[in-house]
């Protein structure tokens, strides 16, 4: 319960910062007053600004509406009490823990469009595994960006933590290799892969990121135990598409939702969550490596109404 | 998923035609698709409800509802009115590109930087976290370089681990990879990097003695890359208020992903109050965004955008055109820009000769197989149809990919001269022979067949077209040959949809402009 609060303090706080606060809004918006067509016009504007998505939103409004016409919610409130029924009803109880190796090192490959903060957020997943006593180590297989290595590095640093790094421009599954014999050979608990920037519609780039998987695979053929997605919680219906691409060639197993500090948004976890079922399990709120939170569900709910 | 607005309108009208005349509701309701349309691109919704009111407004006032075709009438105002106002009231005003009398060397105010005499020009980049600020400094210096210009790149992300390193790291390349042109400078204080939060107030320091570094070396533009800020971090944009104070930069430009959702309103108000942008720099265009963000951003602050970056690459900078991104809005494919691919590929004479041969019904298989041949060197066929959002979903599923254009391949291959001539000598046995040489199915063959009827097809009804037309026929050609052979229902681009050309629009503005 501790983290739970903590949880929701934290993200309240990420969503307290931006002025015009969805949150409120949709408070204000339903709060103390008779349901009606112009009420549920007005959530639905509310909720596509909040990127959830036309479809979603319109579903439901729909929901929501048919539930008024069998007479079962007749104010703003009731409405209110509804949607975060419906909202929460997006995740039944699911594992949004990290998946470890029953034994050997685990690997957790990172990947994601370019700028959605991977490199940032594998050193706050990094630290709160390290403040939890495990043995970390990163691999720089960003090889392609000017001076990603260094950027990790430089985190590996203030972490306190090892990384394992190729040459800029050399081939990224090598060394993805590499850190996977170093990472038995040291006893490492847990390994992070950062991979480069690509746009899913890079098919080659995708390719090359199966192929980061095939080869750790070699290694350890249980492995990756967790390939993490980042997306930018600032992104619109793209990341859908994002997702679902991504998921395509390397079988996405969480997704780390950053940047949700700024934009009291984030209504594309519900898109996505629609869409394609892949659970959010971890969300960033700033850009310290302690900036990081679980995902969980019904805080994210109770802060998007929370006043 | 949305498909084609086209088809949408074209539904709208057609349960009404042989009614009699449209009425208002009729409008209405097509501008819903429209609002839609529009808001699974990304528009920000206040920003697509005044555009809605806007265009019905217009449509009300002219002859839509007595036109023969209200849907096609009817996209032509919605597709005129976007590209007015994404830029097309720059691109086509009097040239009035130079700022109270200083000299203009760059193209019109929708592309390029606007200098002054004397230099340096003081260039200030500015965004949220991840936007591609950075690479886009980069590309920026590598065209201002290939115009002669001596530019010089200051660090003044001094917050992002590795940032300062980035950026000297690019200027090397821009260097190694431009040869033309005065070497690019690259300015930086290393000692003032910090963690984050730590140097707030420190790159005022760095842009002020950039600025005087880049007076004294005689630079004619200086541009600072600054960090990352979100726009609700009131220190942040107070550091950016007192950047601007101390160099006064003579463009501020706000870079923004493509991507952004429906937040890009707010984050381009809240950096056009504390700074007064210049222009906006659309990054990662080459997704398959259908890129709203652009309008929205366009809308709340009114100002010009000048770029789109488009690769990961130093040259994947491209000058803005308000057609192109239009259409994309619109969910009717980016087809301005395929077919400027597809002419990079093919030369002029070459296409002529083809469709010269086409018309003539003369097309043989070995041309089919050049075809394909230009059509794999065009990049990969899913990156190249994904330009096209409304078809690009289909293309996906289709999974059509270079194994296709291989199988193709073997299968022409394997026909005799004679064969590769004339199709209608396919016999059931010689595609039984070519099935088993290319190691593919008669059914396989059967398909590839069956597809070159319809491009020959095809090939007969374009004559006649303009040039570029014929390009575009030729695309979607290449695209309706592949996904039959793929087995998949060709892709249907309504033809009312398709923009005009771009001096079309050229002519509509200048009467536009004279009705005023
Ligand atoms: N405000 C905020 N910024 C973030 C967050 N995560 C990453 N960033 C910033 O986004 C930018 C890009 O991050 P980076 O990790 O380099 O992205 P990558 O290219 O995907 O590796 C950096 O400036 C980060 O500091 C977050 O949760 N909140
Ligand atoms: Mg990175």
């Amino acid at each position: 319960m501790g983290l739970f609060k903590a949880a929701f303090d934290k993200l309240k706080q990420g969503l307290d910062r931006t002025r015009s606060t969805f949150v409120g809004e949709i408070r204000s918006i339903l709060s103390g007053k008779p349901l009606s067509k112009e009420l549920l016009s007005q959530l639905e504007a509310r909720m596509i600004q909040s990127d959830f998505g036309v479809k979603t939103s319109r579903e439901l409004i729909k929901d929501i509406e048919a539930s008024w016409e069998r007479d079962e919610i007749h104010t703003g409130d009731d409405a209110m009490d509804y949607l975060k029924e419906l909202l929460n009803a997006y995740w039944p109880a699911e594992n949004r823990t990290l998946n470890f190796a029953k034994t050997g090192p685990t690997i957790i490959l990172v990947a994601g469009i370019n700028g959605a903060g991977k490199t940032t957020s594998i050193a706050k997943i990094a630290k709160s595994l390290r403040d939890d006593n495990k043995q970390v180590m990163l691999a720089a297989c960003d090889t392609f960006r000017a001076a990603a290595v260094q950027q990790l590095e430089i985190w590996s640093e203030r972490i306190g933590v090892d990384v394992i790094k190729g040459q800029q421009g050399g081939d990224p599954a090598s060394v993805a290799y590499d850190a996977c014999e170093a990472a038995e050979a040291r006893g490492i608990d847990v390994l992070l892969i950062d991979t480069a920037g690509r746009l899913h519609t890079q098919k080659h780039l995708m390719d090359q990121l199966a192929k980061i998987k095939r080869v750790i695979q070699k290694k350890f053929p249980d492995a990756p135990h967790e390939v993490i997605l980042v997306l930018d919680a600032t992104t619109g219906q793209n990341a859908v598409t994002q997702a679902a691409i991504f998921a395509q060639s390397i079988d996405v197993s969480g997704i780390f939702l950053a940047k949700l500090d700024g934009t009291a948004r984030g209504g594309i976890v519900v898109a996505i969550r629609e869409e394609l079922g892949i659970p959010v399990k971890f969300i960033g709120v700033g850009e310290t490596p302690d900036d990081v939170e679980p995902f969980e569900p019904n805080t994210f709910v109770e802060a998007m109404f929370a006043q | 998923m949305f498909g084609n607005l086209t088809d949408k309108f074209n539904d709208v009208f057609r349960k009404i035609s042989g009614r009699g005349k449209i009425s208002e509701a009729n409008i209405r309701e097509a501008m819903d698709e429209v609002k839609t349309a529009l808001l699974e691109a990304d528009v920000h919704y206040e920003v697509v409800e005044s555009f809605c009111e806007s265009v019905q407004a217009k449509s009300l006032g002219s002859d839509v509802l007595d036109s023969l075709k209200p849907g096609q009438q009817l996209i032509k105002i919605v597709h005129d009115e976007l590209v007015w106002l994404m830029g097309g009231k720059e691109e086509f005003a009097e040239d009035v590109s130079a700022v109270d009398g200083m000299p203009s060397l760059a193209a019109p105010t929708t592309g390029g930087i606007m200098f002054v005499d004397p230099g340096p020009t003081l260039v200030m980049m500015c965004g949220l976290q991840g936007a591609g600020k950075t690479t886009t400094c980069g590309k920026l210096a590598a065209v201002l370089k290939k115009q002669g210009k001596k530019v010089m790149l200051a660090a003044a992300d001094l917050q992002r681990p590795a940032a300062v390193h980035q950026l000297e790291v690019l200027v090397g390349q821009v260097n190694e990879e431009i040869e033309s042109g005065p070497e690019v400078l690259f300015y930086s204080e290393l000692d003032k990097v910090a963690e984050y939060g730590k140097a707030v107030g420190a790159a005022v320091t760095v842009c002020r003695h950039a600025a005087s570094e880049a007076k004294k070396t005689q630079c004619d533009v200086l541009i600072l890359d600054t960090a990352g800020r979100l726009h609700v971090n009131d220190d942040l944009m107070g550091e950016l208020r007192q950047i601007e104070k101390a160099v006064g930069p003579h463009q501020i430009m706000l870079v923004v992903d493509a991507m952004t959702g429906q937040d890009a309103v707010n984050s381009a108000k809240a950096f056009n109050e504390q700074l007064e942008l210049d222009g906006v720099i659309l990054t990662k265009f080459d997704s398959d965004t259908r890129g709203g963000a652009a309008l929205s951003v366009r809308q709340v602050t009114g100002k010009p955008i000048k770029y789109l970056g488009v690769g990961e690459h130093l040259d994947a900078l491209e000058t803005f055109h308000p057609e192109r991104i239009t259409s994309r809005i619109l969910g009717m494919g980016d087809v301005v820009s395929l077919v400027e691919k597809a002419q990079e590929q093919v030369s002029v004479e070459e296409a002529q000769a083809l469709q010269e041969k086409m018309a003539a019904g003369k097309m043989t298989m070995d041309d089919f197989l050049s075809q394909l041949r230009t059509m794999r060197k065009m990049g990969s066929m899913k990156s190249l149809l994904g330009m096209l959002p409304g078809i690009g979903n289909q293309i996906s599923k289709m999974d059509l990919d270079e194994r296709e254009i291989d199988r193709t391949e073997a299968i022409i291959h394997s026909m005799t001269r004679d064969e590769r001539k004339d199709v209608d000598l396919l016999d059931n046995s010689r595609r039984r022979r070519i099935s088993r040489g290319s190691g593919t199915e008669p059914t396989d063959v059967a398909q590839l067949v069956k597809g070159f009827g319809m491009v020959s097809q095809m090939g007969k009804q374009m004559s006649g077209m303009g040039m570029l037309s014929k390009m575009r026929a030729m695309s979607n050609m290449g695209q309706m040959d592949m996904s039959s052979l793929a087995g998949g229902h060709p892709p249907q681009l309504g033809s009312e949809g398709r923009p005009s050309t771009r001096s079309g629009f050229k002519k509509k503005f200048k009467q536009r402009k004279r009705r005023k």
